[in-house]
């Protein structure tokens, strides 16, 4: 057995009113893909804080050792001179550079101070050629894919030549094939002798690439389990995650149909830069009371960019088509009409769209429906707060109290935050997107159970998801998206991964 | 009020007082160091500081700041910035002073010359329709504000000069001038040089009011299990406070009793304050400052509320003028020149977030006064004016750096 490249030893850590570590102990053995599970706000990404000298020493109680030394990092850039680099739960690239220049970001190859380009570049081109990505290095950030983005991460820790590299939830947001693409990189990488700490809520992942297990709950360790020893299934890890055996992934179903409630017909949306450019192509797309509507798709199939069109034409330009509820025409030109008519738009991107992060739980729950907790335009305190906590309860959001900054909450806790504003509002039709990312499997089976009763009250759900089980497990009926088109649509009894691949790849070869 | 307790927690450790004690600190910091100053300069000043005229001019000369720090307050933290109000204070001064005045309209025969009630009526209206183009420009046409109001700071600047031609235009009616230099009538004593009890007892009795009003929140926020700051901290800070208020109650009581001036600057500081924590639209000003793109996906109308600022401001600084005009007496070309950065100042003194979405009301008036001693004091001490403005400088630096080296530990 290979000699530990890694030791944390009873390390605590606390925050005003949260203590978010107490005494977690943490082995890493050289050259192994080490996983960390635990629910949300368990503490995982607190830790790989600690780690990387996000927190600086001082800050936290307890020793890390590493590469046999007692380290006590006070910065990042500390603990990157060692090789431990971070891959933060949200990625942090510039958007408006190129790849090689954020590759080379605060590392640029220079020569008194002037950056030598043609180096950076021909170094890039080697960097990528590694990870697998057929893009050019001059590329800009925001014009690839998020999976692509989180490739350049990786090449970006390879640049600062790692030795130990922590992924915190690099596949939250990818699809499942880039998921399986990075977790083969990762397997490469570890041929390689390259050790890596990763953060996941997909278990399967976990189940497939983990050497050794160690599970948080509460800021403590429950145990470690080696893989090479233990025979791993998802089931042995959710047991030791929530304390208690989980039988069933999604709650029982059963649906009570009503009438259409919401409808577009031949919805066409442009692209808001390039006018012209058609990124919804005609979507006919009806969401029955009582219903759950799973749209599957791959990445960029323009699944967030139709729901958002409907939400108030919050995307787009030129949008056309006809909405209409309980057979009604409705006007949705604006968000505020949309909100008006009854329409939820739950985003895939919380920190950016979703939350003001500076503001507490209470003031970002009543956002959308101010009036709801006010009277002529005066905010009653001790209404507002009563909402805040009826949804803090419902929804298991973890937190020192509803005065909490969304900022410091754990991502998963900030998901259920932006569910909740919407849950206020009081919406007859929902749209999710990817309303379980970065979620516990045990707050996945809560939202699920939210989604249930939502349509069980004759409301509406439209649920866009990237993880093709949830939508299996969850939907009445499934759209399928590809290139801005619904491409099939199949009853949830009828539909499988591969129908729905094949349905996808068939327009492929259509097109072709 | 079960549930808050029940509600899954991350291991609370002290039920948040912890919290709430660092959430505050702030505001003790900002009311500890106004004291600080008010006792240094008391000192250096062998006590001038706190002679009743001089508290009275104290207040006079810094209500207009504190009013346009009031509107600056919502433009700041809606996420923007007025760099022209000093310039409108000037332009609607000129415009209010030749009304009052009267002028012969270029060309023609005709004179006018308005009563100064509805020159009051006309300059508010002015300085809103101000604020309007500039927050038309800044919310629907998106140019940053910094050049919109740049270019509104050169651009009302040149026309008070060009309007008034190098003249002071003045003086006004004794009533009008009052808006800035008089006093509340006093009902109890009229003889002119006894205490003014009228004043007196209005001030003790908002005092009590304000105590009255910050106890029951208090209280109803410890009856909901809410976070709250820790009652000797409360009781302090309010004993703090009521002395001020008391205090200077008692020292204008003792001159001339309260300036008008003071009555408008403290209804407005009220009423900003109420709409800022209490109602619907100061919440989604802050949340429009706090994060654009999540405000606007709330279904809140981003750009009518940034516009809305604006208009606010407009206003304000249209208050702003009439009160520096009626003070001098005069229209000048320079009046108000500079004054958009004491007000700046103010807010980011007092706490106000540069990058929008935080910042109170109590922060920005205690900013304001603070700015306004540190004048006051240095002029007694005769600091010559550019020296002045060093110290200034440095004041503004060390409040925010401060602030953001206690937020980053
Ligand atoms: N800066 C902070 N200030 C206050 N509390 C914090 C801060 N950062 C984290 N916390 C709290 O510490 C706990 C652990 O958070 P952490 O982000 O480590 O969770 P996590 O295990 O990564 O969860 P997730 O799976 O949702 O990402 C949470 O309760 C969170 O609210
Ligand atoms: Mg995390």
């Amino acid at each position: 057995m290979e000699d530990p490249i890694l030791e944390m030893r009873g390390i605590s850590k606390s925050f005003p009113g949260v203590k978010a570590l107490k005494n977690v102990n943490l082995v890493v053995r050289a050259g192994e893909i080490h996983a960390i599970c635990g629910e949300n706000g368990a503490g995982k990404s607190t830790l790989m804080k600690v780690l990387s000298g996000v927190y600086p020493y001082g800050s936290y109680e307890g020793d890390i050792v590493y590469q046999g030394e007692e380290r006590r990092f006070s910065s990042i850039s500390d603990s990157e001179h060692l090789g431990v680099i971070i891959i933060h739960q949200e990625l942090a690239l510039v958007p408006l550079l190129s790849i090689a220049e954020n590759i080379f970001l605060g590392n640029e190859p220079s020569r008194m101070g002037v950056i030598d380009w043609s180096e950076a570049f021909s170094r890039t081109r080697d960097l990528l050629k590694k990870v697998g990505l057929n893009e050019s290095p001059n590329a800009l950030i925001t014009n690839i894919g998020v999976g692509k983005q989180q490739l350049v991460e990786i090449a970006k820790a390879l640049a600062k030549r790692v030795k130990l590299l922590i992924l915190d939830e690099p596949t939250a947001s990818l699809n499942e094939t880039d998921s399986a693409a990075l977790l083969d990189l990762l397997l490469e990488f570890k041929r390689q002798g390259l050790t890596c700490i990763i953060i996941s809520h997909k278990l399967n992942e976990i189940a497939r690439v983990a050497d050794s297990i160690t599970i948080l709950r509460d800021g403590s360790t429950v145990e470690t389990i080696d893989c090479r020893t233990e025979e791993i299934s998802e089931g042995r890890i959710i047991k030791s995650m929530v304390g208690r055996e989980m039988s069933d992934r999604y709650p029982p179903r059963e649906p009570k149909i009503g009438e259409t409630l919401f409808e577009v017909r031949d919805w066409q949306v442009e692209h808001p830069q390039h006018p012209g450019r058609k990124v919804i192509k005609g979507v006919d797309l009806k969401v029955r009371a009582g219903e759950v509507v799973g749209i599957a798709g791959l990445m960029g199939s323009g699944r967030t960019e139709l729901a958002m069109s409907i939400f108030g034409g919050a995307y787009g330009r030129n949008i056309t088509g006809q909405a209409s509820m309980r057979g009604q025409p409705v006007d949705v030109s604006s968000i505020q009409k949309a909100v008006g008519a009854g329409l939820a738009y739950v985003t895939e991107d919380r920190k950016a769209l979703g939350l003001i992060l500076n503001d507490d739980i209470k003031h970002n729950i009543s956002l959308v429906n101010l009036p709801g907790v006010a009277k002529a335009g005066v905010i009653d305190d001790a209404t507002e707060t009563h909402v805040a906590n009826r949804y803090r309860k419902q929804l298991n959001i973890r937190s020192s109290s509803i005065l909490q900054k969304t900022l410091n909450l754990s991502g998963g806790n900030q998901q259920k935050v932006v569910l909740s504003k919407w849950l206020f509002a009081d919406p007859q039709v929902l749209m999710l997107d990817e309303p379980t990312r970065g979620i516990d499997v045990g707050a996945k089976y809560e939202i699920y159970t939210i989604i249930n009763e939502l349509a069980a009250s004759g409301r509406g759900v439209i649920v866009i998801s990237s993880e093709m089980p949830e939508l299996l497990g969850i939907c009445d009926r499934i759209y399928v998206m590809n290139e801005g088109r619904f491409v099939d649509e199949m009853p949830a009894s009828e539909a499988s991964q591969e129908k729905i691949m094949a349905a996808i790849m068939r327009q492929y070869r259509v097109t072709a | 009020m079960t549930e808050a307790t029940s509600a899954p927690t991350a291991t609370p450790v002290g039920a948040g007082t912890g919290t709430s004690w660092k959430s505050h600190i702030r505001e003790y910091g900002l009311l500890g160091s106004l004291l600080v100053i008010m006792v240094f300069f008391q000192i250096m000043t062998d006590g001038v500081l706190l002679q009743p005229v001089n508290i009275t001019n104290l207040i006079q000369q810094n209500s207009y700041i504190v009013i346009m720090a009031l509107g600056m307050l919502f433009v700041i933290v809606g996420g923007n910035i007025d760099l022209s109000v000093g310039s409108i204070v000037g332009f609607v001064g000129a415009i209010a002073a030749l009304l009052m005045v009267g002028f012969t309209l270029p060309g023609t025969e005709i004179f006018i010359k308005v009563h100064w009630f509805p020159v009051i009526l006309l300059s508010l209206a002015l300085g809103g329709l101000i604020g309007a183009a500039q927050g038309w420009f800044v919310a629907y046409a998106a140019i940053p504000a910094f050049i919109v109001t740049l270019g509104g700071m050169l651009i009302f600047r040149g026309l008070t000069g060009n309007m008034l031609a190098g003249q002071f235009v003045g003086p006004f009616a004794n009533d009008f001038q009052n808006i800035s230099k008089g006093f509340i009538p006093e009902f109890i004593t009229a003889t002119a040089q006894g205490f003014k009890w009228t004043s007196m007892l209005l001030g003790a009795a908002i005092a009590a009011a304000l105590f009255a009003f910050d106890f029951r929140k208090w209280s109803r926020a410890g009856a909901q299990e809410i976070d709250r700051e820790p009652a000797p901290l409360f009781i302090g800070k309010n004993l703090v406070f009521a002395a001020l208020i008391l205090g200077v109650t008692y020292l204008l009581a003792s001159y001339r009793g309260l300036p008008v001036v003071l009555v408008i600057m403290g209804a407005l500081i009220l009423f900003y304050n109420f709409v800022t924590t209490r109602t619907v639209i100061g919440r989604r000003i802050y949340a429009l400052g706090g994060n654009a793109q999540a405000a606007r996906l709330s279904g809140i109308k981003t750009q009518r509320l940034a516009f809305l600022t604006f208009v606010n401001m407009g206003v304000l600084a249209g208050l702003a003028g009439l009160i520096v005009a009626a003070r001098l007496n005069s229209a000048t070309p320079s009046a108000g020149n500079s004054f958009e950065l004491d007000v700046i100042a103010a807010c980011f003194i007092g706490g106000v977030s540069a990058s929008g979405g935080a910042g109170r009301v109590m922060g920005v008036v205690i900013g304001a006064f603070f700015m306004g001693i540190m004048n006051n004091g240095m002029s007694i001490l005769g600091i010559g004016i550019f020296w002045q403005q060093v110290v200034k400088g440095f004041v503004l630096l060390a409040a925010v750096y401060l602030d953001v080296y206690n937020k980053s530990k």
